[in-house]
C-alpha cells in the first residue's frame, strides 16, 4: 500500500536535526516542502502538550486535509515528529520506540554536539529500513 | 563442531544494541581520569573561575546524556514534567547511577522560593582531592554541578547550579552541598501548572 509519510527530528532547541522522506507512494516536487511546512506549524501544539503528560509518545496530534501528525518527545525534549496518511499507531508507536533507541546511540558518542545535525548515513540507512518494516 | 562461540563482529556502534550498562567501574580509573582533567584544563586557564566553568562545561555534557539514557533505561521512557519529579530523579537515580548510592539529602532552601539543596557528605570526585589554600573557594565539584545542570537543562528546568563546602562540626572534611537555583521561567510555569491540575 503506498502511503506518504514524512519523518523529522526537531531538537530542544527548534532546529532541524534530521528530515528524511519515507513514505513509498511516488513524490510530486513540492510534496517534500509542504510536509516540512506542517510539521513545523505542528511545533506549537506540541510545545503546549509535552508538559501536560509523561508519557512520550503523543500519538496523533493535528490534520491537514487527510495527512496526520504524530509526535514523540524524549526525555531531553527532542521531538520525533511523523507526517503520515495511515492510522496504524501500534506501527507507528514502534516505529518511534526503535528511531528513540538509535538516537541514544548517537547521542551517547562524546564527539556528537546535542542539537546539532545528524549527518550519519548508517543512521539514516536504518531508519529508512525501519520506516518500511513498521509504516 | 559443538560448543563453538562465534562473535558477532558488528560494524557500526548503530547496530549493537543498547547495553544495560556495567554495575561497577574502578574507582582508582575514575580517580586517575578525572585528576587528570582537572589538571589539564589548570594548564589551559589563568584563573579559578574559568577552571571551574570548564569543569562544569565537561558535566553539562554527562548530564544531557545521562538524562536520555538514564529515562529511556531505568524508567521505562517516562518524562518528568514537574519539578519535584526531576529533583528526586536526579537526587535518587541519577546519583544512584553515577556514584553507587542516592544523595545524602535533598532541602528546598528556606531565603529563597527558588533555590534546592542537595548534601553529600564526601563526595566521590572530591575524595581523592584537597585544595591548596591559594586557591580560596574552589570546588572540584563544579563537575557535578555541571552533571545536575545539564540534567535539568535539557528537561527543560533552566538553572544555575553550584558546588560549595558546608564546614561541619565534628567532622575534619566539609560536607559537599550542590545549589540549584532555578531560572525565574521555572517557577512561574511550575506555579502555572500546579494550578491546572488544582
Amino acid at each position: 500500500m503506498a502511503t506518504t509519510a514524512c519523518f523529522i527530528i526537531v531538537s530542544r532547541n527548534e532546529i532541524p536535526i534530521y528530515e528524511a522522506e519515507v513514505g513509498s507512494a511516488v513524490k510530486r516536487e513540492d510534496a517534500a516542502q509542504l510536509h516540512q511546512f506542517i510539521l513545523h506549524a505542528a511545533l506549537d501544539i506540541v510545545q503546549d502538550l509535552a508538559w501536560t503528560t509523561s508519557a512520550m509518545f503523543l500519538k496523533a496530534i493535528d490534520r491537514f486535509n487527510d495527512l496526520v501528525v504524530s509526535v514523540y518527545v524524549t526525555a531531553g525534549h527532542t521531538r520525533f515528529m511523523l507526517l503520515h496518511d495511515s492510522r496504524n499507531d501500534d506501527g507507528i508507536k514502534s516505529f518511534f520506540q526503535e528511531v528513540h533507541e538509535l538516537y541514544i546511540k548517537i547521542l551517547l558518542n562524546p564527539l556528537y554536539l546535542p542539537g546539532s545535525r545528524i549527518t550519519s548515513s548508517h543512521f539514516d540507512t536504518k531508519v529508512r529500513a525501519l520506516a518500511r518494516k513498521y509504516l | 563442531m559443538i560448543g563453538v562461540g562465534k562473535i558477532k563482529q558488528y560494524s557500526n556502534v548503530l547496530d549493537k544494541p543498547l547495553s544495560k550498562g556495567k554495575q561497577e567501574v574502578s574507582l582508582s580509573a575514575f580517580a586517575f581520569l578525572f585528576s587528570e582533567l582537572v589538571q589539564y584544563n589548570q594548564t589551559q586557564v589563568d584563573n579559578i573561575a574559568e577552571l571551574e566553568r570548564r569543569l562544569e562545561d565537561a558535566g553539562y555534557a554527562v548530564g544531557a546524556r545521562v538524562l536520555e539514557l538514564l529515562c529511556h533505561r531505568d524508567k521505562g521512557n517516562r518524562r518528568e514534567t514537574r519539578l519535584l519529579g526531576i529533583l528526586s530523579f536526579v537526587h535518587s537515580t541519577v546519583w544512584k547511577v553515577l556514584f553507587g548510592k542516592v544523595a545524602d539529602s535533598l532541602e528546598k532552601g528556606t531565603e529563597h522560593e527558588d533555590e534546592y539543596m542537595i548534601s553529600e557528605k564526601e563526595l566521590l570526585v572530591n575524595r581523592f582531592i584537597s585544595i591548596p589554600k591559594d586557591m580560596g573557594t574552589f570546588n572540584c565539584g563544579a563537575f557535578v554541578a555541571g552533571i545536575v545542570r545539564g540534567v535539568l537543562d535539557s528537561a527543560g528546568f533552566p538553572a544555575v547550579v553550584t558546588a560549595h563546602f558546608v564546614p561541619v562540626e565534628g567532622q575534619q572534611r566539609p560536607r559537599t552541598t550542590i545549589l540549584i537555583k532555578f531560572a525565574e521561567e521555572v517557577l512561574t510555569s511550575f506555579s502555572l501548572i500546579v494550578t491546572l491540575f488544582l
